[in-house]
């Protein structure tokens, strides 16, 4: 009876002290509202950021890189010729139960897998037109064109054909767009006659299951307890919404968020004087440029290309602009990126030169115009002063440039047309993959340029060099491809490579085993926080 | 008094019409369609930008677009949002109580504090307080929301630690279902110790924010009706029968002076919706002026047009209901003399 009593004690004691245990919380301080929680149709990384913590791929990035490792398939494999994906999925893999009134009756299988993708492939898709239906990324990606059919030999096999070899598709089924989610839980809203929240309320295999959202204000998720990597060191993670960029800052200084993202360039310096700050920071996957069209005379010449180049003094555009918030550019794919060329010559500062080559060209005097991005971006914080310091330097060796500015939409569709003489743009890696930097922004097809080419420069050879190395499987003989590609880039100057920026990431010294993701996501699997 | 009310409701007719007509069209002059925006430096090919403006019925005449949008209306649809696929009603429904709460908050200040500045101004008129006092409220009526928003927060919440930085509660401590939308009510009906407490700490600078404007001009208001009560017949007789300066001001005096400044109150009700659009920016504030803010950047039409004209709505009807009040008060009003 006494042992009965001090058991039953224990017992009590224990459930109070369960009881008292406080709930260990993330606050992550996000600057917007999700547009949906489907990441297969968004392509902001607010969005996309929002629905992460719910959701896995087939294969997945490794925290902090780009490279690819198992995720919802325990393994996979390619066929020799490169036209077969076999995926062996995760055994036991359990959805997130009793959100929005669903509750499960199978694990994951090959039918979620078939259905994610056939949602965004094909149109007579019984979701393919719910929430407006623009799958941006699929699209963009390519895979309409590349995929020949997804197939489920059994449960937990998924068979992928392609049309044509393709090296970087792994790359692209991490990417968030290829999110698996549950065909059980669309079938049940469909049932419902509700299917719309399929994108709203969001279910998911992922380390965090959704709890609530409220629009501009908060959005929470807890700790999913049958993960398959493992139950979350943190039982909440809560996306506290703060748009303005000062508020965020001041909320990480009041301890009311442990990260923050895109901190204000001005608030660095004090950020990394703050002793509770960890300003974390990774060369960002990004090129800023300064395209010359290759199209219209004289910047169809190559030498003239080249003395412009010489004529801007990046190091000042570094200091300046990116006030040390980045790296000068010699290649077009940033350092941090697999077949880089780290033997690449940089073009020298040299205007004296610069004036010389351009008279040898027949250019004494040039009026010409210079355009600059109307809004701020990654790789490119402040583009009217960097257009300011390149017409500043191009006034010294004749060349008068006119700046020139349209309303950011239209800026980008006049860019794209190649109305430009000279224009500032730049790109932020979606995979990892040399091709998404090397084929998409310099890439021509038939001898015309690519929409995204913006320097309208066409080269036989690199395009051969493209073209082969994306078909290949081997990564060694793909980087003797694409430093190819790139020594002929540094030779022929189609654009001046400007800057790879840095992305800094302000983060409480609390916060532990967090990664900051070169392809600027932000993953929260495994973080912890310390008392 | 019926005709009166009929006769300025008929008034806000054509408003509404040039409202809806100007929205519609202003927005479309802003280069940039709501599909190109979203798309960035990624671009879209010229297939696929038509088959998604087609989907949207972006390809459609303007005319005709207009009058889809003026028949919705009638039918009480204002359109789904082209960013988030949802009705635009219900997103404003959602978002509107954050922003009266504010406003409201906004309000009580700006008449608290305005209303027995104005009338010490007047009493003192001339004198040091007086002068320091309009001084004050000169500054506060020029003064950018932005900038001082900022400075209060720098001030306040990150050197003295007084108040939160942003939002509408703390989310670690308080996590309750939204109920009403109202933090207020559903931090009371939480029944969470400290709720109301920490929502009240957080309503401090943005209505202080916010409110400073009003408070300004209900304050100058204020002043410039107390100097006029002042020099009427009536408070001269009440002098002479002895009574007490303060009650002479405060009670005889003010009753008329509040006259003209409940009417600037009501109309101040415009002023204080389109301060939201910053003050809510700056806070971090979950309303519809930072719902508004975010359609323009990513040219969402619907929600554009439709939180614009449900704007003006509550607007006009404030509008309404303050010449009502005045015609109530103030019966030369009522028969258009």
């Amino acid at each position: 009876m006494k042992s009965l009593k001090i058991m039953g004690a224990a017992l009590l004691l224990s459930t109070m002290m369960t009881g008292m245990a406080q709930a260990k919380s993330l606050v992550y301080c996000s600057e917007g509202s999700p547009e949906n929680f489907t990441p297969a149709m968004n392509t902001t990384g607010t969005s996309l950021d929002a629905a992460r913590p719910v959701f896995n791929q087939l294969v997945q990035f490794v925290p902090g890189t780009t490279q690819v490792e198992p995720g919802l398939a325990e393994k996979y494999e390619v066929s020799a010729d490169g036209l077969t994906l076999t995926f062996h999925l995760r055994k036991g893999v359990k959805f997130h139960s009793g959100v929005n009134g669903f509750t499960p009756t199978r694990d994951f299988n090959a039918d979620d897998v078939l259905f994610s993708f056939n949602r965004q492939w094909k149109a007579d898709h019984p979701f393919h037109k719910v929430s407006g239906g623009a799958f941006d990324y699929f699209n963009d990606m390519g895979m309409p064109d590349l995929l020949a059919s997804i197939e489920a030999p059994d449960p937990l096999t998924v068979v992928m054909k392609l049309k044509a070899p393709n090296a970087p598709i792994l790359a692209n089924l991490a990417m968030d767009f290829a999110t698996i989610q549950s065909a059980e839980y669309a079938d049940f809203l469909m049932k419902k006659g509700t299917p719309e929240q399929f994108d709203q309320i969001p279910v998911g295999t992922g380390p965090f299951s959704f709890v609530e959202y409220q629009k501009d204000a908060v959005i929470r998720f807890k700790a999913n307890p049958d993960y398959w990597g493992g139950k979350q060191k943190v039982d909440d993670l809560v996306f506290a919404i703060t748009p303005d960029a000062t508020a965020r800052y001041g909320k990480m200084q009041a301890g009311e968020c442990q990260i923050m993202v895109a901190p204000n360039p001005a608030d660095l310096d004090a950020m990394s004087k703050d002793g509770n700050i960890n300003l974390m920071q990774q060369a960002g996957l990004n090129i800023g440029y300064m395209a010359m069209n290759a199209q219209k005379p004289p910047f169809d010449k190559v030498e003239v290309r080249k003395a412009i180049a010489m004529a801007i003094d990046r190091d000042a555009i570094l200091k300046e602009v990116y006030q040390g918030a980045g790296q000068k550019a010699k290649n077009p794919i940033p350092p941090t990126m697999w077949s880089y060329d780290k033997d690449a010559k940089d073009i020298p500062y040299d205007p004296a030169k610069a004036a010389e080559m351009l008279k040898a060209a027949g250019i004494t005097s040039l009026d010409t115009d210079l355009w600059w991005m109307p809004v701020q971006r990654p790789y490119n914080p402040n583009a009217k002063r960097m257009a300011e310091m390149m017409q500043a330097d191009l006034e010294k060796v004749g060349i008068h440039a006119k700046l020139v500015s349209y309303e950011w939409g239209e800026y980008r569709k006049r860019a794209q047309a190649g109305e430009h003489q000279m224009a500032l743009l730049g790109w932020t890696g979606d995979n990892g993959d040399p091709d998404n930097f090397l084929a998409v922004l310099l890439g021509c097809k038939d001898g015309k340029p690519n929409a995204n080419n913006i320097p309208k420069w066409c080269d036989t050879k690199f395009q051969d060099d493209v073209n082969k190395a994306v078909t290949l499987t081997d990564p060694a003989e793909r980087t003797k491809l694409y430093v190819d590609a790139q020594r002929i880039v540094d030779d022929q100057v189609p654009w001046l490579n400007v800057a790879h920026s840095t992305v800094f990431e302000p983060v409480s010294k609390k916060v532990v085993g967090y990664k900051v993701s070169p392809l600027g996501s932000h993953v929260f699997t495994n973080v912890d926080v310390t008392e | 008094m019926f005709k009166f009310l009929l006769k300025r409701l008929a008034l806000t007719v054509p408003t509404f019409v040039a409202l809806m007509f100007i929205t519609f069209v202003m927005i479309r002059m802003v280069p940039g369609d709501p599909i190109e925006v979203r798309r960035g430096e990624r671009g879209i090919s010229p297939e696929r930008l038509e088959m998604l403006r087609h989907e949207m019925g972006l390809d459609q005449p303007v005319w005709k677009q207009f009058l889809d949008y003026v028949w919705g209306i009638l039918h009480g649809d204002f359109g789904t949002s082209i960013i988030s696929k949802s009705p635009v009603l219900h997103e404003f429904l959602t978002l509107f109580p954050a922003t009266i709460e504010l406003t409201f908050f906004a309000m009580l200040i700006a008449v608290f504090v305005g209303v027995p500045a104005g009338v010490f101004a007047a009493a003192r008129r001339g004198g040091i307080f007086d002068q320091t006092l309009m001084g004050i409220a000169l500054t506060g009526y020029s003064m950018p929301i932005f900038w001082w928003g900022l400075l209060l927060v720098l001030f306040m919440s990150n050197t003295l630690h007084l108040t939160p930085v942003s939002g509408r509660v703390d989310l670690i401590k308080f996590y309750y279902p939204q109920v009403t939308g109202f933090a207020i009510i559903d931090s009371l009906l939480s029944g969470k110790p400290g709720a109301l407490a920490d929502v009240l700490r957080h309503l401090i600078l943005p209505s202080i924010v916010l409110g400073t404007v009003p408070m300004a001009v209900i304050a100058r208001m204020t002043r410039s009706s107390m100097l006029e009560v002042l020099e009427e017949d009536y408070v001269r007789t009440a002098r002479a029968k002895g009574l007490s300066a303060w009650r002479v001001v405060g009670l005889h005096a003010l009753r008329n002076a509040l006259i003209p400044v409940v009417v600037s109150i009501g109309l101040q009700v415009g002023t204080l919706l389109a301060g939201a659009v910053l003050t809510e920016n700056i806070f971090s504030w979950p309303g519809v002026g930072h719902w508004l803010t975010q359609s323009i950047a990513r040219r969402d039409y619907p929600a554009l047009q439709g939180g614009i004209l449900l704007i003006a709505t509550i607007v006009i009807i404030v509008n309404v209901l303050v010449d009502l009040t005045y015609a109530a008060i103030n019966p030369r009003i009522r028969y258009g003399k």
